[in-house]
This record gives structure tokens, C-alpha cells and sequence, in this order.
């Protein structure tokens, strides 16, 4: 697809043949995932991710189609009918421990591949459309978790309902009628359940179209890698299958040692305990935290208490969102030639001790108590996420002098690149 | 020219395939009414997709609530609910209106008065929605024990916001004061809200 040396699927035998005549799905796969898909050979762990992330996707779609057959969207009995699937149900709660611990991996594997697309600025030309997809998969994601976590009908799950509708209802002019609704009612109740049940069986969907999307603009340009020098000739590439099908099952394997250890001995750790007791609306819990994958997000939420020319409450409510919009235009308030952080000094300084420590700080916070010194560290360490990249990354990519890249992945790997020098093989990239 | 169709007075000079002199042609016609109506059409259908989704008819139907405030006392409150949502009954303390009504109208965010957040001649009944302002958790204050805040009335646990003893927000994200339900005093002990 991306690459003259990459290898042309032949059909093996007649079935093949008549397939890849009438409806060539093979060939679509073998170029995709197989040996017809040419990786760059250096790529590291880092770039696992993306694997491990449709995996859990894949089973959260499982173990979720499991749960619905189970499961009944009514106030009056939705709570008793997760405790059915805890008891009853044969099974039952090895698919509910896998399916909640299985939205917390997503979202732990995801901000890893996130976290490497920052690191190693993967958003830029020619992969800005991987990169945008990747942001709207990430916010279909946080709608589907947070509907997936009102259904249980806990106090969490209820007090999630009100708080995060509640948002809307920050909107000048149209907040209060959006809020009601979304919600079907003045409250979160029968009709809010139901349709969140409904939208939380259907975006898993929508997310997986979007992941079709996000590999088939992948293939284009193909995969990039840690020393951002674009791939130059065959030497810089391997297949994808055998190579990186068994170095991805391998990361799938250890990836799955610590998924197993949650479900089977730490089944409750990541959740909160107060989702156990049935939904109240008359008594809200003491402490309302979300999910801790929305930690940050909920820090930078609470962290406007002052009325400045607009009420406090949209403020947060502008912050919260434009906090992951502002991910949309990466691609171009960072500046800079190079790619990857290895060869960018002070890119790699301020990622390392501002970004990193600052996420650190707001996950902390989100997930405290509201009130100080925690509200006033949220509003510094929010303070500084926007500063980060809307100020400081456009300035610092344009000013910075980058470490000299490598001529070649190969030169990155084996310290020289004999052929990529003498002439050999070294035809630029068709694209 | 002759039209083959009954629109003839709309465009006299045009058949189909002929260009008129400012060049629109019948099918341009065709095409522009057929695409409008299945647009006009597609929009229509929309109405009952969107609405669907607004408060039914039984969640509509629950929408007023009798409270007998004969057996509450002075500095007392109780939870109600109204359209499934908490309402704060509080009998205040003389000492709570004094409080109310010492603070500067003017330094409030929300600026309103005691009296004008009471029905007249009951200035010691306060009826509030116990909803947030902010994003709609149950403020503490009501129950015995509770939390009531910096200010003596309302404290709202989520994220910090204060309500004073008349339920103006004093301190904290939310915008506005707990909001009063519309009610009216149906003899001197009741109220009905809605």
C-alpha cells in the first residue's frame, strides 16, 4: 500500500483466489496487519499500544454484549440486576470484573498511546488526520465510558448522571432545556437510564468505525517511529507479519498478566466503593469523584471559582472541553522540523518537567476533596496546561536547534547505512 | 412554445431541454423542488427523533407537591421532593433573618433579599430547591448535623460551594442562589409547590 517493496498478497489456493476475485477481504488484511504491511524495524514498546488498544475495545464489545443479555435498564431494578450478574449469572462476574476493569486498561493503554504520540509529536505531516480521528475516538470513548458508568444505578453512577449533565445546563440561553433533554426529566431517572443503556450499546460501534478510519489514514503514510526520520529505503522496514505480530502478542501477553491480576485479586480498586450502595436522589455522597480516567479533566473543571466577565461555572465547563479541543490543533502550534523528542533538547525538557508533572498534579487533584490547597494547585497546574500549548510549545519549537537526526532508521539502529549512503536501495518514498 | 404540463404560467418559455433566456431549464425545476422536498422532507422527520427524547408525559404529570409545615419548628428543616428532585423547607431562626438580612445586597453575587426569596407575612419559611446551582448536588444543611457552611445555611460538598442562611450563594463555583420553586401558601401551615 505505502511502500514499492511491500509484498503482494498471492492466493494460495482456489477458495482464496475466488475470494480475492469477488470480495478481496484477504488481501485487504494481509495488507493491513500482515506481511504486506511495511514497519519501520526500530520501533519500540511505545508503539504496542495501538495493538493493545484494539484488543480492549474488541473486548469490552464482547464482554459488554455478554452483560446486556443480562442486564435491565429500569431504575427499579437495574441495581439488583448487576447484583444478579454478580451472583446468578454462570460467569457472570468474571464478565462484569473484566468489563469495568476492561474500560479502566482502555483508558490506561490509551493515554499511553496518547501519551507516546506527545512524546514523539506522531500529530505532524503527514499524520495530522491519524492524529485528529484519534482525538474524536478519544472523546467517544469518555462519552461511552461515563454512560456505561451511570447503568450499574449506584450513588456514583446517579450523582455522576447529575453533575456531568449538569455541565450542560452551564450553557447561556439553551443550558436548562438541553439539560432536561438529555435527561428526559428534571432529574436523572427512568428515561436517562434507558437511553444511556441505549447510547452506550451503540458508540462502542461508532468507536470501532473510527478505529477503521484511524488504521486506514495510518496506512497511508505508514507507521511512524522513534527517530521520526521518515522511512527511506527496504532496509528501513520489516514486515509486519512475522515481526511485529509476535512483538505485539508478546507486549498482549504481559499486558494481559496485569489486566488478569486486577480481575482476579484487585477487582474493586480502581472503582469506588460508594457505586455499591443503590442510587439516593435525595442524599448526594460526601465526596462525588468520577471515574479516576477522568481525574485530570474533573481537576480542571472545579478549578474556576472566580466570575470573570463570565460566570465561574462556564468557565470550567469551557476549560474542561477546550482542554482535549486544544489536542485538535497540535498539529500546528508545534512548530518545530523534527519529530521526535530524542533529537529536541528543550522540547524534551519542558514535556519532561512541565506536561508530565503538571497531568501528575491535575490526576492528583481531580481527585481530591474540593477545597484548598487543593483547588488553588488545580488552578496553577491548569494555568500551566494551557500555557504548555498555546504559549510554549509554538515558541519553543520555532526557536529550538535540534540534536542532528540520524540519515536513516537504519543508520538510528545500526550506527551507519552503507547502502542509504553508496546509492543502494535508497529511492525515496512513493507515496 | 407550447407547455406540456399545467405550470405554464410560472415559466411560459421553457420545455424540457430548452434553456429559458435566463437560462433555467424545467429540469433545474424538477431537480431544486424534488431535492427540497425530500430536504424540507428529511428536517420534518427529524422533529420526532429530537423530541422524543424531552420529559414524557408521566414524568410531566408529577409536577406539584402538598407540604404541612404545622410540625416544623423554629431552626428545623425538612426534605421534600418535588418533580424528583429535593426541596429544603426551613423554618428560620430569628437570629438567621437578622443574619440574612445584615448582608449588603450589593457584595452578593446573586443579589436578592430575604423578602423578596419569601411569600409575604412568612418571612421565616424558606423553600428552596436543594439542588446545586453549580452542577446539581444536594447541598448539606438540611438534616440535622450536617454540614452548614461558612455562612450558616447550605454547603455543598461537591465542589465547595456556601449558601447563606436565606440559600444565597456566598462562596464557592456555583452561579446563582438555590433556586425558589414557584408555591403559594394554601392555609397558614401548607404549601403547595408547582
Amino acid at each position: 500500500m505505502s511502500f514499492p517493496w511491500a509484498k503482494e498478497y498471492t492466493p494460495q489456493n482456489g477458495l482464496m483466489k475466488f475470494l480475492d476475485e469477488k470480495l478481496p477481504l484477504p488481501r485487504l488484511v494481509y495488507n493491513a496487519v500482515g506481511a504486506g504491511y511495511p514497519v519501520p524495524r526500530n520501533l519500540s514498546y511505545f508503539w504496542n499500544f495501538g495493538v493493545l488498544a484494539g484488543f480492549f475495545l474488541v473486548l469490552q464489545i464482547v464482554t459488554g454484549v455478554v452483560l446486556a443479555m443480562h442486564y435491565a435498564a429500569n431504575t427499579q431494578v437495574a441495581f439488583a440486576s448487576v447484583e444478579h450478574i454478580m451472583r446468578d449469572i454462570n460467569w457472570g462476574w468474571l464478565m462484569r470484573y473484566a468489563h469495568a476493569n476492561g474500560a479502566s486498561f482502555f483508558f490506561v493503554v490509551i493515554y499511553i498511546h496518547i501519551f507516546r504520540g506527545l512524546f514523539y509529536a506522531s500529530y505532524k505531516p503527514p499524520r495530522e488526520m491519524i492524529w485528529l480521528i484519534g482525538v474524536v475516538i478519544f472523546l467517544l470513548m469518555m462519552a461511552t465510558a461515563f454512560m456505561g458508568y451511570v447503568l450499574p444505578w449506584g450513588q456514583m453512577s446517579f450523582w455522576g448522571a447529575q453533575v456531568i449533565t449538569g455541565l450542560f445546563s452551564a450553557i447561556p440561553l439553551v443550558g436548562e432545556p438541553l439539560q432536561v433533554w438529555i435527561l428526559g426529566g428534571f432529574a436523572p431517572d427512568n428515561a436517562a437510564l434507558n437511553r444511556f443503556f441505549s447510547l452506550h450499546f451503540l458508540l462502542p460501534f461508532v468507536i470501532a468505525g473510527c478505529v477503521i478510519l484511524h488504521i486506514w489514514a495510518l496506512h497511508i503514510p505508514g507507521s511512524s517511529n522513534p527517530s521520526g526520520v521518515e522511512v527511506k529505503s527496504e532496509s528501513d522496514t520489516l514486515p509486519f507479519h512475522p515481526y511485529y505480530t509476535a512483538k505485539d502478542g508478546f507486549g498482549l501477553g504481559v499486558a494481559l498478566l496485569v489486566f488478569m491480576t486486577f480481575v482476579f485479586f484487585l477487582p474493586n480498586q480502581l472503582g469506588h466503593p460508594d457505586n455499591y450502595i443503590e442510587a439516593n436522589p435525595l442524599s448526594t455522597p460526601a465526596h462525588i469523584v468520577p471515574e479516576w480516567y477522568f481525574y485530570p479533566f474533573y481537576a480542571i473543571l472545579r478549578a474556576f471559582t472566580y466570575d470573570f466577565i463570565l460566570p465561574a461555572k462556564l468557565w470550567g465547563v469551557l476549560a474542561m472541553f477546550s482542554a482535549i479541543l486544544v489536542w485538535f490543533f497540535l498539529p500546528w502550534l508545534d512548530k518545530g522540523p523534527v519529530r521526535s523528542g530524542h533529537y529536541r533538547p528543550l522540547f524534551r525538557k519542558f514535556f519532561w518537567f512541565g506536561l508530565i508533572p503538571v497531568m501528575a498534579v491535575l490526576f492528583f487533584c481531580g481527585g481530591a476533596p474540593a477545597e484548598e490547597p487543593y483547588v488553588m494547585i488545580s488552578q496553577i497546574a491548569t494555568a500551566y496546561y494551557f500555557l504548555h500549548f498555546l504559549v510554549i510549545l509554538p515558541i519553543i519549537s520555532s526557536i529550538e536547534r535540534p540534536d542532528p537526526l540520524p540519515f536513516s532508521i537504519t543508520e538510528a539502529v545500526l550506527g551507519s547505512d552503507k547502502k542509504a549512503v553508496l546509492g543502494e536501495n535508497a529511492e525515496p518514498v512513493a507515496t | 412554445m407550447a407547455s406540456t404540463t399545467g405550470n405554464a404560467e410560472a415559466t411560459p418559455q421553457v420545455s424540457d431541454g430548452v434553456e429559458s433566456e435566463d437560462g433555467v431549464r424545467r429540469r433545474d425545476f424538477i431537480n431544486i423542488a424534488a431535492v427540497s422536498a425530500a430536504g424540507v422532507g428529511g428536517l420534518v422527520t427529524l422533529i420526532p427523533l429530537i423530541s422524543q427524547m424531552a420529559p414524557s408525559a408521566d414524568v410531566l404529570a408529577e409536577s406539584t407537591t402538598e407540604l404541612d409545615l404545622s410540625s416544623l419548628e423554629v431552626g428545623q428543616s425538612i426534605k421534600a421532593v418535588f418533580r424528583k428532585q429535593p426541596v429544603f423547607v426551613r423554618r428560620l431562626t430569628q437570629a438567621e433573618i437578622e443574619e440574612a438580612q445584615a448582608v449588603p445586597i450589593g457584595s452578593l453575587r446573586d443579589p436578592q433579599t430575604l423578602d423578596e426569596r419569601t411569600q409575604p407575612g412568612h418571612l421565616d419559611v424558606l423553600v428552596v430547591m436543594g439542588v446545586c446551582t453549580h452542577l446539581g448536588c444536594v447541598p448539606l444543611g438540611a438534616a440535622a448535623g450536617e454540614n452548614k457552611g461558612e455562612f450558616g445555611g447550605y454547603f455543598c460538598p461537591c465542589h465547595g460551594s456556601h449558601y447563606d442562611t436565606a440559600a444565597r450563594i456566598r462562596k464557592g463555583p456555583a452561579p446563582s442562589n438555590l433556586v425558589v420553586p414557584e408555591y403559594e401558601f394554601t392555609s397558614d401551615t401548607t404549601i403547595v409547590i408547582g
